[in-house]
Order: structure tokens, then C-alpha cells, then sequence
């Protein structure tokens, strides 16, 4: 966590005596990189925000966030992006509650159960898991999860929908929860677990006794940025999960969430000065902000249990 | 089972778990396998799509794939060549962009930066939240900056630039992680014969960080061969029959032609849209193995 400081900052000068300009370049230069993480950071938010703002000269902001239509594109156009809004959280949703509980019982095992020579083997297997690109996800989901195994259970599905898309998106987050969760239950000190077995606890308890309330901190910071991916994957979505504004629970029915019709819109070709096309800035800013609350609740969680046990 | 297995509490070495009460309640073996099938699942779910796009595609897992340019009109004379080559253009280019930058900010926070400054938090708490920004979002990014406001238009060098702050969290995560495997008496020792702050960081601390590096280079850019999102933002989607020539050239790349194939109604596009997975698939797990093969043959204990 803390950089590590090179030898010559502590005590005794051990600085040249005679300036060197050339070290002092590449100071600036260096810094100028870490740098370029606060300028993006800058440029998301100028190149969401401006128009955006543009966007909701024209659309009281409430119209946007509490209308229950959304037909932007149309010629007598809706903005109400509830149907946007809850087609994400209803997809999220059902990511999550797949992904949750096979990530964390998958991180209890790796860290508390496995031997090394089976960590050694399931952790790549994992992480290739984790490396799929999402369109191939997407693909899976629309022309296989669909077709072959919700088909036959209901047979009455749509084509689209957001059941696939969200099962999908769940096997996709699995491994985010798994490798998070397992490095806070690692980081929980060994002497909290000797100290459960030498009361008599089981091997099932101390992990679930001991070790997940110890970890429970990075755990829940696991599971924020877990939901937080899932509201901003778009490519499975996109494909999986339809195009159609459908403010419903049904979730057999195609829904279009708001990557899925920021990917849309922006793929079109709008006129930019047009209210259409500065939708997707509107709706950009809204993902942005939620994803960025939830990123910064868990950096927060993170922070914390690191600063307990490291 | 009714000897007390040696089953181990964490990565090294036991002696914890012997402690453990002997004799396994039916608890805890049920417990014991809920969490194998759980891990099961996942692994299952890989095996099922592997199987599923090798044997869907497999038809036209042939020469004509990276031979023939995209058409829409003639399934069976349809490649995929312009995406190739377009994937191999934009990550290349993000490669030569994104690789100096982060590992110079890696550097920075490593071996220079004061951690109790403004600054050096100020950049960590960025590093860690744009690592999770919607990859969407840089999309919008990338048409707001490069594609309009610099005027870079659908151009390869657009989609290089946004790739490379797409994938620059992870690759100074990951050097970050390489440096500081290096142990201080290497810094110490070259401080103390007289060298300077950069003399020890490029003749010593670099070298030695080597593998880590690469390792990390080598996921980042794999992530980045795999996006398709933010290039659909900036316009990446139109049918492209051409090879791109410059960093200017309008381009596809294989992750939007998956994109593009899958939205086709006919079912001979679907096989191709399959095809072209499993060679993107190929392609991504021979860049992990080549990961994997660096950490485990080039990393030095201490």
C-alpha cells in the first residue's frame, strides 16, 4: 500500500552536491504520467458534463429521472429514463445474485479449503474466465443461454431478454467477487483463525465465524464494485437484452438499459446539436455518477480493512 | 473420511488445520462441497462456452476467415481480414501510448512521490476509481476529446488513445506491483555506491522489475484487444472492407465485427460471429499463457 520511499529521502544528505538538471526532467516527466489518471478523470466529466448541461437546458431534470417514457429518438419525443434506470437495476440484479453468492463461496474455498497446487490451478482458470471479452459473453448469452436453456423452460421468452443477459453477466462478475474477496479473507491474520481452532471450532466455522466477519470489510467492497460493473457492462446487454425502452419486471421480456442505449445512440448517426444526440451525454452522467458513488464506497471499504490488518 | 484429512487453512504451510477437532460433522463436509460446487459452476460455465463456439463456428474455422474482407451479402465468401488487421493496428498503437505513460506513473509513485502528499492521494484514489469506470464511458470520452474536440475522427489513432487510458489503470497497478516486489537493498546499495535517484531506478530497480512488468502489459493490452464498447461510441461500427494503412485510416476491429455479425439475422453469420470468437479466444489465451509463462519463468524470489 505505501510507496516505498527510496534510501535517500531518510536522514543524512546523501544528495549530489552539484545539481543535476537531468534528474529533474525526469521528475517532471514522471510526474507528468501519474498526472494523465487526473486529466482523464477531467476529461470524462468535461466531455460528459457540457453536454449534458446543454441537455438539460432543453429537459427539466426532473422530466428526466421521474418520467416513466422513454422515446427520445422519436418526433414527439419522451425523456423519462425510469425505463433505462430500472431495466439496469433488474438486470443488475439478477447478475448479482448470481455472482455474490458463487464468488464469495468460491473465495472461502480458495482461501480457507484449497491446497496451493489447487489454488495454483483455479486461480489461472479464473482469471481467463475473467479476461473473455464481453461481446463473446453477449454472444453466449443470445445464442446459447437463450436458445438452449431458457427456451425450453419458458417457452413463451423473447428472443431479448434480460433474464440471459443478467445470468450471463453474473458468470462474468464471478471471478471480480472471487479474487477480491479471497485477497481480504487472505489478509485476515492467521492468529485470529489458531485462536478459533484452539477453542475447538471446525474448519466451517472459523471460516464462516471468524474469517468472513474479518474480511467483511473488503467483502462488501468486493460486491459494491461487482454491482458497479454490472450497471456499466454494456456488450452483453447490447446484444442479450434488446433494444426496447420496457419499463416492466418481466424478466423474459427484452429491455434496453442505459449502456445498452448509450451504445445504441452513439452508434447512430444523430445530427450533434441534436436533442437525440445529446441524450446520450444526459444518460452518460447519470452512469457515471452512480458508478462513481459505488466505486468510491468501495475504495472506501478497501482503505479500511487494509489499514486493520496490513 | 474418518481420518482427520491435512487439509491446509491457508497458502503456507499448515499446522493450524491439524489443530482442528477431529472427525468431520455432516456440516462441515456439506459445507466442504457447497463451496466445490460453487467454484464447479464457474468452471463449468467456461468449459460450456469454449465447447459451444468451437463447435458452432467450426464450420468456418477456416482460411477464408483472416483471408476474405467482411460482406454483407455474401456469407459464404465473408472474412474477417480488415478486423484483424484493424485489432492489430489499435493495439499496437495503444501499446506504444499506454505502456510509457503508465509504467512512468508507476515509477512516479513508487520511487518518487511522497506518500503523504496531496497529490500522490489524490492520484491513487483516481487510478483506483477510473480502474472501474464503465468502459462505455471512456467511449464518450474518446468522442468528446479525440474524436471531435482534437478532430482525430474514426481513426485508428482515436481508438489507440482511448484504449490506452481504458487500460492505464491496470497497467500501473501492475507495475506498481512489480516495483515494489523489488527489495530496498537493491535501491539502498546503488544509492550508497553514488548513484542517482533515476540511475537506480533505470540500471537496478527496472531490470529487476522486468517480468512483472511485461506480465501486467501483456493482461492490459489483452483487455484492450477484447473492448468493443468505447469504439462503438466513436463510430467504429460501419462495415470497413479495407486494411487500415495509417494511424489515420478508418478501421474495425474483431470484437466489433463480432458485434456486427451477431446483429445479422441469417443464421450463416451467427456461425462466422462464432468462428471469429474462437480466434479472438485463441489469440487472447496464447497472450496469457505468454503472461503466465514470463511470471513463472522470469520472476526471481528475493
Amino acid at each position: 500500500m505505501q510507496s516505498t520511499q527510496a534510501g535517500a529521502a531518510s536522514g543524512i544528505s546523501l544528495r549530489q552536491s552539484r545539481p543535476r538538471y537531468g534528474e529533474k526532467v525526469i521528475y517532471g516527466i514522471l510526474t507528468a504520467c501519474a498526472a494523465v489518471s487526473i486529466l482523464t478523470t477531467g476529461g470524462i466529466i468535461w466531455s460528459l458534463f457540457v453536454p449534458a448541461w446543454e441537455f438539460f437546458q432543453e429537459v427539466p431534470v426532473t422530466d428526466f429521472l421521474f418520467g416513466t417514457e422513454w422515446s427520445p429518438l422519436f418526433a414527439d419525443p419522451e425523456f423519462g429514463v425510469l425505463p433505462l434506470v430500472s431495466a439496469t437495476l433488474i438486470i443488475t440484479g439478477i447478475a448479482v445474485s448470481v455472482a455474490i453468492p458463487l464468488g464469495l463461496l468460491s473465495a472461502i474455498y480458495l482461501s480457507e479449503y484449497a491446497r496451493p497446487k489447487a489454488r495454483k490451478t483455479i486461480k489461472p482458470i479464473l482469471e481467463v474466465l475473467a479476461g473473455i471479452p464481453t461481446v463473446i459473453f453477449g454472444f453466449f448469452a443470445l445464442e446459447f443461454v437463450t436458445e438452449f436453456i431458457l427456451k425450453p423452460i419458458f417457452p413463451e421468452i423473447d428472443i431479448f431478454n434480460a433474464l440471459s443477459a443478467g445470468l450471463v453477466m453474473g458468470v462474468m462478475i464471478i471471478p471480480t467477487v472471487a479474487s477480491l474477496s479471497e485477497d481480504a479473507m487472505s489478509a485476515v491474520p492467521r492468529g485470529l483463525r489458531e485462536g478459533a481452532y484452539a477453542l475447538g471450532s471446525s474448519k466451517r466455522q472459523v471460516a464462516v465465524r471468524v474469517v468472513v466477519p474479518a474480511a467483511l470489510s473488503g467483502i462488501v467492497a468486493a460486491c459494491v464494485l461487482a454491482i458497479s460493473r454490472a450497471i456499466g457492462e454494456t456488450m452483453i446487454v447490447a446484444i442479450a437484452a434488446g433494444q426496447q425502452p420496457n419499463l416492466s419486471i418481466n424478466v423474459l421480456e427484452g429491455m434496453q438499459t442505459m449502456t445498452a442505449f448509450i451504445a445504441a445512440a452513439g452508434s447512430g448517426d444523430q445530427p450533434t446539436d441534436s436533442i437525440g444526440y445529446k441524450t446520450i451525454f444526459a444518460v452518460g452522467s447519470l452512469l457515471f455518477v452512480m458508478t462513481f458513488l459505488m466505486n468510491m464506497v468501495s475504495i472506501r471499504l478497501v482503505r479500511k480493512y487494509r489499514e486493520v490488518y496490513e | 473420511m474418518s481420518a482427520p484429512t491435512l487439509s491446509r487453512p491457508s497458502p503456507s504451510e499448515p499446522t493450524s488445520a491439524d489443530l482442528a477437532s477431529t472427525g468431520e460433522p455432516i456440516q462441515d463436509k456439506s459445507f466442504r462441497w457447497l463451496l466445490f460446487i460453487a467454484l464447479s459452476i464457474a468452471i463449468i460455465v467456461l468449459g460450456v462456452l469454449l465447447v459451444f463456439l468451437v463447435t458452432k463456428g467450426f464450420p468456418r474455422l477456416d482460411s477464408r476467415l483472416w483471408q476474405n474482407m467482411p460482406s454483407v451479402r455474401f456469407p459464404a465468401k465473408a472474412g474477417a481480414q480488415s478486423a484483424i488487421t484493424g485489432s492489430i493496428w489499435v493495439i499496437l498503437t495503444t501499446a506504444v501510448i499506454c505502456l510509457p505513460i503508465g509504467i512512468g506513473a508507476a515509477i512516479y509513485l513508487e520511487e518518487y512521490a511522497r506518500p503523504d502528499s496531496k497529490f500522490y492521494t489524490v492520484v491513487e484514489i483516481n487510478i483506483q476509481n477510473l480502474a472501474a469506470v464503465p468502459s462505455i464511458v471512456y467511449g464518450i470520452l474518446g468522442l468528446g476529446i479525440f474524436v471531435r474536440a482534437l478532430a482525430l475522427g474514426q481513426s485508428v489513432i482515436a481508438a489507440g488513445l482511448t484504449l490506452s487510458l481504458l487500460v492505464l489503470p491496470v497497467v500501473i497497478i501492475s507495475t506498481r506491483e512489480a516495483l515494489r516486489a523489488v527489495p530496498q537493498s537493491i535501491r539502498a546499495g546503488s544509492l550508497a555506491l553514488g548513484a542517482t535517484q533515476w540511475q537506480t531506478v533505470s540500471r537496478q530497480v527496472l531490470p529487476a522489475a522486468i517480468p512483472g512488468t511485461a506480465t501486467g502489459a501483456i493482461l492490459s493490452l489483452s483487455r484492450a484487444i477484447g473492448e468493443a464498447a468505447p469504439l462503438i461510441m466513436m463510430g467504429a461500427v460501419t462495415f470497413i472492407t479495407f486494411n487500415p494503412n495509417s494511424l489515420s485510416s478508418a478501421y474495425t476491429v474483431m470484437p466489433i465485427q463480432i458485434y456486427n455479425w451477431t446483429s445479422q439475422s441469417r443464421e450463416e453469420f451467427q456461425v462466422l460471429a462464432a468462428a471469429l470468437c474462437v480466434l479472438l479466444l485463441i489469440v487472447l489465451l496464447t497472450m496469457n499463457a505468454a503472461a503466465i509463462f514470463l511470471r513463472n519463468r522470469f520472476q526471481r524470489s528475493w
